[in-house]
Parts: structure tokens; sequence; C-alpha cells
């Protein structure tokens, strides 16, 4: 076995226990703790599989940016030291049957395809990326590249017009308070 | 790297996925079943970059998609959290048992 095996197994346990005690933990602080290692193992991963920008991508927006906001969306909405409710015993037991199954059924499919490595090496550059992405022929992505742009202002003014505070009382008008006596 | 053949890289996100699904199925708080939903994408986005660097060395659309999701994600996540917290203001509460009024 080599180094490269054992690192891959390590990242592999990392990822799949810090995920797994991220849903099962009670307390929503510590869950959201979880998901941010869950989230850098996911990093490590890519890293390993010498993809260097998309680990970095994966660092700065998920856990510089989406764990952020879940944690300040915890401290606004509840109080991080209590613990939630257990779910009932039933509802454990369904999830975890149709998890198993729908685990046993994905992985009988992968087994049965067999895939195999082409063995050819992966060469990318961020050069290549970025001229691929913002060009126009039918190789290019720069009509998705602009959806996304266009997505990411309508979430930015949806998120601002939802979360705006509506004043339950209507202000006063100047001619109301300026009147001449 | 190349002793690691694909399927035990895609046990790994398989797990993921069902992890994340577990989640969605059991907690009924709306910021921890964001998480799941996080968990699952994240699940996806290393079955894009697994199949684009082993099986379609030649391309890059794998991870184009990958840097897309990971937009997505992100505007997702901002959406759901503004929803959250204005549910918080009017009903005290983002249990997805105690907004059952918004079915009708």
């Amino acid at each position: 076995m080599t180094a490269s095996q054992i690192i891959f197994y390590v990242i592999a346990a990392f990822i799949l226990g810090t995920a797994l005690l991220s849903v099962t933990s009670r307390k929503i602080f510590r869950s959201a703790i979880w998901l941010l290692f869950s989230l850098i193992g996911i990093a490590g991963l890519y890293f390993w599989l010498e993809l260097e920008f998309i680990a970095a991508v994966q660092i700065i927006v998920y856990v510089g940016g989406i764990v952020v906001l879940i944690i300040f969306s915890i401290f606004l909405t509840q109080q991080s030291g209590k613990e939630m409710a257990r779910p009932p015993l039933t509802r454990v037991i369904a999830s975890v049957l149709a998890v198993v199954f729908g685990f046993a059924l994905s992985w009988v499919l992968i087994e049965r395809n067999n895939f195999q490595k082409t063995g050819k090496a992966f060469d990318w550059t961020i050069a290549k990326i970025g001229t691929q992405m913002l060009e126009t022929n039918k190789e290019g992505f720069a009509l998705p590249f602009e959806a996304v742009s266009i997505l990411l202002l309508a979430a930015m003014i949806g998120c601002i017009v939802i979360a705006i505070k509506v004043p339950t009382q209507p202000r006063p008008t100047n001619e109301e308070t300026n009147t001449p006596t | 790297m190349s002793q690691i053949p694909i399927s035990q890289i895609l046990f790994v996100s398989t797990a993921l996925f069902f992890i994340g699904m577990y989640g969605l199925f059991t907690r009924r708080n709306m910021i921890t079943m964001l998480m799941s939903i996080e968990l699952i994408l994240n699940s996806v986005n290393i079955n894009f970059v697994v199949f684009n660097k082993y099986l379609y060395p030649d391309k890059l659309d794998g991870i184009f998609f990958t840097i897309f999701i990971i937009a997505i994600a992100a505007a997702e996540a901002a959406v759901a959290i503004a929803i959250i917290i204005n549910l918080y203001r009017s009903h005290q509460s983002i249990d997805v048992e105690d907004a059952e009024e918004m079915k009708y």
C-alpha cells in the first residue's frame, strides 16, 4: 500500500465520519462545525485528485461563504446551546432502511458498469479553463456563464427583498408633523 | 494515485449522498436540512470531477459543471437563509412542522 492510497483512505474516512456526525449531532452549532470539517475534507480530496483550482474554489465559496452564512443564521434564529428534539424512532428506522437500500442499488449500478480508467493524463490549466469558459463557439461556456451571473444578481436582489423588514407603523409624513398651529 | 480504482472514489461520493439524504429525512429544522442539501451537492461535484479526470481526460466539461454547481449552491443558500430568517420573524420558529399553513 503506497502513501497515496493511505492518504485517500484517511481523507475518505474523514469526510464520511464528519458528514455522519453533521447529520446526527443534536446541537445545531456542532452540526454546522462538523459540516465545515466535511467540506474541508472534500477540498482535500480535490487536492488529492490534483485539481488545485477546484479545491481553492471549494474552500473559498463553501468554507468561507456558505458555512459562515449558515453559522450567522444559526446565531440569528436560535439558542445554539439548546439540544434539538430527537427524531421519532419510526422515522429513524424508515430513513435508515431507505438510505441503505438506495445505497445498495447505486452500488450495484456502479459495480455493473465497471468503470475503467483511460490511463491518459488529465491536463488542465487555469488558462485553459478561463479561455474555454468565455469562448462563444461550440465548445465554449459563455452562455451558462452569463446565465449564472444573472442568477447571482437575481438571488442577491431576491434576498434583500425577502429579508427586508417591513415597518409595521407607517411613519408620520411631513405634512402631519409640520402642521402650522 | 493510480492504484485507487474509480469505484472506490464513487463509493465515497455515493455514501456522502445518502448520508445527506438521511439528514434530509430525519431532520425537521430548516437550517440542518439546508446543511444536508449542501452535502448532497458536494457528492455530485465529486462525481463530476472524478468522471472528467479518469474517463474523459481530454475535456473539461465536468470541471465547468462543478464550478457552476458551486455558484448556484451559493445563490441557493443565500436565498434559503433569507427565507428562513423571514419565517423566523413571523413564526418565531424554523421548524418545518410549524410552517405547515403554507401548504394550503
